[in-house]
């Protein structure tokens, strides 16, 4: 079998329905579950340094598992196995302007919930690379420990989660794939099933490929943006990141301190 | 609130036999000392001697394990139990006593992520409920009264070390406080920044602000202290006006500190 430049254009300028759908879905799958993910690592963090013990149990608990385990069978356990149990059935959602399914609905919470774990270890990184005199400076003009917290430690620690965010990201890109698992018609799935039909298996997971680097490249030129602006906040002048640093890696993000080269 | 729990009206400080270790090493050992409303007291020593953490103990940045330390009246960080026995106050309580006391660091602590303005008026604005017009004309007041209101929207990071340190004061006196604590406030400064820094505490001091100042500056020990009191291996040793410290020292470790300071 040769490989068929024809069917490989057309493939990749007039993606099929299923393709460009699969496509769709990965985006928002991953900006919605890098969102939860994200929030849900914050609360983690700011709970394994919680006074209270339970608080610091459940999180490092937590974290020990969703980590220990693959995405791949969490997944699997979210969707098929709590319904197959009777524990829980994700049904079809009605919010009013659209219906969310409950196959995109398990998706969402099994990469939430797994990206929680991973964002939580960055979040406490960031957190501590916050230097204390920070807190004390806060703590001693009468602010409480959460109000330093909320306002002097945070901003500061969002600005080194920035860069390790950006590369959890362009993971979550990629690792949507997983969820044809599932069964959820994502990219990786869609050029599955299309495969079945026409056997052309090369030219189309180069399409899949295609698709995807472009996400991630996109991605790579919105992440540097926001780092820059964020920077620029800080009063601090950046100079580019070169392009070839940003796609290739070694780059290093202009923000200050301890995280650089952490990951 | 017991009777205990209050002390003389008319003194900023009182610390009576107070303890503090740090594992088996003693930093502070029974030390005692009245601070009068409107006094300015300079503690000098040398390095180990105790005094920083002395003054971190007035406000409550570190616990002490003996003793009594009354600050603006109250039992500072502590509440008397029934029994007799203190307890450490609840955090709310802790951050309310500290809005009466300004704390200015040797390393500036200012907020990297505000604006100079962002800085002095973010405690008034979080813990006061100032509102924000408000608070913001307080902290150019404030900005202008220190020297640099042509500052007000610059970073910390671009500012000289003597322009922060007196952002740090003016955040300090956003808060309205009855005492000011000065942790070796110039000894992280080039030597030609010193001065500024010096002039704007010696103008508070001669507004009436009262002020308990670590330093090594002799010069301004001399000029402004109503009181010297010198430090050794967690004990006052020594305390008097500044004539008598500096000039006609009574204790050997003294003068051999004094010898070394001064040349």
């Amino acid at each position: 079998m040769h490989f068929d430049w024809s069917f490989f254009q057309h493939l990749l300028f007039h993606p099929p329905g299923s393709f460009v759908g699969g496509a769709v879905r990965t985006i928002y799958l991953s900006v919605i579950a890098q969102a939860l993910g994200t929030g849900i690592g914050l609360v983690l963090a700011l709970w394994r340094r919680s006074r209270q013990w339970p608080l610091r149990l459940f999180a490092g608990g937590y974290i020990w598992l969703v980590r220990g385990t693959p995405l791949l069978v969490q997944a699997v356990i979210i969707y098929d196995g709590s319904s197959a149990l009777g524990l829980y059935s994700f049904g079809t959602l009605n919010l009013g302007f659209m219906s969310v399914p409950g196959i995109i609905q398990a998706g969402i919470v099994t990469l939430a919930l797994n990206e929680g774990a991973y964002m939580a270890e960055i979040m406490r990184a960031a957190i501590d690379s916050v230097d204390k005199g920070q807190t004390e400076a806060a703590e001693s003009l009468g602010m409480r420990h959460w109000q330093a917290m909320r306002h002097v430690v945070l901003p500061q620690a969002m600005r080194v989660v920035i860069p390790p965010l950006g590369n959890e990201f362009n993971n979550m890109l990629k690792v949507t794939s997983v969820l044809s698992v599932i069964g959820l018609q994502e990219l990786f799935l869609a050029a599955e099933d299309y495969n079945s039909a026409t056997f052309r298996t090369f030219e189309i997971f180069l399409v899949a490929a295609i698709y995807y680097i472009a996400m991630t490249t996109i991605w790579s030129f919105i992440q540097s943006a926001i780092e820059r602006r964020l920077a620029a906040q800080g009063g601090e002048v950046v100079s580019g990141i070169p392009l070839r640093q940003r796609l290739f890696g070694g780059g290093l993000a202009a923000v200050p301190g301890e995280m650089r080269g952490a990951r | 609130m017991t009777g205990d729990q209050v002390s003389d009206g008319g003194l900023a400080v009182q610390a009576a036999g107070v303890h503090k270790s740090f594992g088996a090493l003693k930093v502070l050992d029974d030390v005692s000392l009245d601070v009068a409303v409107g006094e300015v007291v300079v503690i000098i020593g040398p390095s180990g001697s105790g005094k920083t953490t002395f003054l971190r103990c007035m406000n409550h940045l570190e616990r002490i394990d003996g003793g009594k330390l009354y600050v603006n009246g109250h039992l500072i960080g502590y509440r008397v139990n029934p029994d007799g026995t203190l307890a450490e106050e609840s955090h709310a309580e802790i951050a309310r006593q500290r809005q009466e006391i300004g704390f200015v660091f040797q390393h500036f602590n200012l907020f990297p992520h505000l604006t100079a303005l962002g800085n002095v008026k973010l405690a008034p604005v979080c813990v006061r409920r100032a509102g924000r017009e408000q608070a913001s004309a307080e902290g150019r007041k404030l900005l202008a009264r220190v020297g640099i209101e042509d500052k007000c929207d610059t970073y910390p990071r671009q500012l000289s070390g003597g322009q922060r340190q007196r952002v740090a004061i003016a955040r300090a006196l956003a808060m309205k406080p009855k005492l000011m604590l000065f942790d070796e406030a110039t000894s992280a400064l080039d030597p030609e920044m010193v001065g500024e820094v010096l002039e704007v505490m010696r103008e508070l001091a001669a507004e009436g602000m009262t002020m308990v100042v670590v330093t090594h500056e002799m010069g301004f020990a001399r000029g402004v202290a109503s009181r010297v009191v010198m430090m050794d291996q967690g004990r006052i040793i020594e305390a008097g006006t500044p004539a008598q410290v500096l000039d006609e020292p009574r204790e050997e470790r003294t003068r051999a500190f004094l010898s070394k300071v001064l040349h």
